[in-house]
């Protein structure tokens, strides 16, 4: 009993859970708006890690101080270029299509991106180890037999600010309201004179900038990159937003917590569990509760 | 004198065989080439039964090529670690199609086992699922230490040869035909064009949803026999997520619901393959400043995957089949 449960899983798993809710969110919105999984998702994730790997690298290269801030946001504003450029290249053209050519179309992005950068000479598909000693020196705090890291603190403070603000922006603006609107029901709120495709891309944008969030604080938390590190987070962060209940942003902020907690659990317990309990979540939920644990049964119309 | 087509497709074929054997025969087709034309003969296995699941019922499996594991190493098992056979003595070719056909009857009841709770799912669920269902293959596989583990199914006799692949691959894509234009086979095509309608004139959708997934996965799990006694080894990564791709990208470039347009895919897609292969392996050489990895391949492929969707949704054929594939009865 001592061994699986305990406190320092617990820390682990919230970390863990942190930064798959930023990755969920993402998916869960874009999910909400244009009913699209964007498989793509998990290599915004890859490339805003990338993205602060190269800055850091540059930065104590030339000797230059970037502050932290600005790090974050250049990570984030790589994961939004990359999520904007997608939908306006690949899904825009694809939006009045059925809907499984857009899902085939998300799989072949994902696809190119992560070989595009293991093709590339500069990035190749090997591991890199991120310097995060360069981004914040760690520490690490004992109480008890239970230790915990700046790194953790920094995740989870990081990612419950985001959300905080991602719930003030949809709850409480025009363009949260302009977003729920359109994630109902696209054809009234584009007779309210709503601009489908702007929310379409702002919601690109929000998501991209998070997954970007997300890359910067893996990297600094569990320090090795590679153009593939986006796939298995990006299916697990989807199975969370599955769990809480897709398009549903408080669900996909609890099943990602859930989540997190319950792998490194399984993991703590045996090492092939670990890898296994995403799926076998999935498949529970889907068999008992399709519309997962937040949401709400749409009746089907003809 | 009015010969019956499907006369006429077989008498195709056996000339398509004979043509290929003699040329190999006298080395006008070293086998390279022709272990390429067995790759591609897999691979038209793969893609109709995929098609079958993708095209003809509208469902939306990605996880394929887990179920072409379960029949690779359950057909290696039995003919590499149980049985310990090879190919000098011919009765043993016997054993290898019981382990065969042992194989695809095991892919065939997960897949059954696999499509009774999920088809009830609806499109981007089903494609969670199915993709969920090969990374657990595939991460089972690995930590299985009987049969290799990460390493690999290694010394798996060689028993597929251009003959009985030949053969495999005939039967399979007949039957499969036959299946699309049955009674059956216009079920799954009313269950594509439109679930709530055919439900309404009585189809029992989830009974032949689970029909169609179970018969892909049956030739699925064929298919990965064959490959893994062509290829000598299995490995868990040739299963994963981007072997499926390979066979979707088929699929959708051939034309989802079209036999004919999955054969030529395969054949096309798998000769390009090999031929990218080579000529990145040229432009390697002749940049020696800038190395061309193999990855390029796959971003090709996956750039080829962005187009096919963006300009040619529904594929090389669409919907259409050569007229030899299509049975006599089914044109009045």
């Amino acid at each position: 009993m001592d061994k699986i449960f305990n406190l320092q899983q617990l820390i682990n798993g919230i970390q863990l859970g942190s930064i798959y809710a930023l990755i969920a969110l993402g998916y869960t919105m874009v999910y909400g708006i244009v009913r699209l999984i964007n498989f793509a998702h998990g290599d915004f994730f890859m490339i805003g890690a990338y993205a602060s790997y190269f800055i850091i690298l540059f930065a104590t290269m030339r000797g230059y101080h970037i502050p932290v801030v600005l790090i974050f946001l250049i990570s984030m504003g790589a994961g939004a270029g990359a999520a904007v450029l997608a939908n306006r290249i690949a899904y825009k053209p694809l939006r009045y299509k059925p809907r499984l050519s857009a899902l085939i179309t998300a799989i072949g992005v994902s696809m190119f991106i992560e070989y595009i950068f293991s093709a590339l000479p500069v990035i190749g598909p090997s591991y890199r180890s991120f310097p995060n000693e360069q981004f914040i020196e760690s520490k690490i705090f004992t109480i008890g037999t239970t230790t915990i890291s700046n790194y953790a603190i920094i995740d989870v403070l990081v990612s419950a600010a985001l959300m905080i603000f991602l719930t003030y922006l949809v709850k409480f603006t025009r363009v949260g309201m302009a977003m729920r609107a359109v994630s109902q029901d696209k054809d009234a709120a584009k007779l309210m004179g709503i601009d489908i495709e702007k929310i379409i891309t702002i919601t690109f944008i929000v998501g991209g900038a998070f997954a970007g969030a997300a890359g910067l604080l893996t990297g600094v938390s569990y320090p090795r990159i590679f153009p593939y590190m986006g796939i298995l987070p990006g299916l697990k962060a989807f199975i969370a937003a599955v769990l809480g209940g897709i398009g549903n942003i408080p669900g996909a902020m609890l099943g990602s917590y859930i989540m997190g907690i319950s792998e490194t659990f399984a993991t703590s317990y045996r090492s092939l569990l670990g890898e296994g309990i995403a799926f076998a979540i999935l498949i529970l939920v889907l068999l008992f509760r399709p519309q997962g644990l937040l949401g709400e049964t749409i009746a089907e119309k003809v | 004198m009015k010969i019956n087509r499907n006369l006429k497709l077989l008498f195709y074929c056996l000339i398509f065989y004979i043509i290929i054997f003699l040329m190999n025969r006298y080395n006008i087709i070293n086998d390279y080439i022709l272990h390429i034309i067995n790759l591609s003969l897999v691979y038209v296995i793969l893609t109709v039964s995929l098609n079958l699941i993708n095209g003809f019922t509208g469902q939306f499996s990605i996880g394929h090529m887990g179920f072409a594991a379960v029949g690779a190493y359950i057909s290696g098992i039995f003919t590499t670690l149980i049985w310990k056979i090879n190919p000098s003595n011919p009765i043993n070719y016997l054993l290898f199609f019981i382990a065969l056909i042992i194989g695809s009857i095991a892919a065939g009841i997960i897949g059954f086992l696999l499509g009774l709770p999920t088809l009830r799912l609806r499109g981007d669920y089903l494609a969670i699922v199915t993709l969920g269902f090969g990374e657990i293959i595939r991460t089972i596989i690995n930590n299985i230490d009987y049969v290799g583990g990460p390493r690999g199914l290694l010394g798996i006799p060689k028993f597929s040869n251009f003959t009985i692949i030949f053969i495999i691959t005939i039967i399979s894509v007949l039957v499969i035909r036959n299946i699309v234009f049955s009674t059956h086979g216009r079920a799954f095509k009313s269950i594509r064009e439109d679930q709530i309608a055919s439900e309404l004139v009585g189809v029992n959708t989830t009974i032949y949803k689970v029909y169609a997934f179970t018969i892909g996965a049956f030739f699925a799990g064929l298919a990965g026999g064959l490959l893994c006694h062509l290829l000598q080894i299995a490995h868990p990564t040739q299963y994963g997520f981007m072997g499926t791709i390979f066979v979707l990208v088929m699929v959708y470039a051939g034309g989802m619901g079209s036999i004919t347009g999955s054969i030529i895919a395969a054949f096309g897609l798998t000769f390009m393959s090999e031929g990218l292969r080579l000529l990145l392996k040229w432009i390697d050489d002749l940049t020696p400043n800038f190395p061309v990895g193999i990855e390029w391949r796959m971003v090709i492929y996956a750039a080829l995957l962005i187009m096919i969707m963006l300009y040619r949704t529904e594929g090389l054929m669409g919907k259409r089949e050569f007229k030899i594939l299509i049975p006599e009865e089914e044109e009045k």
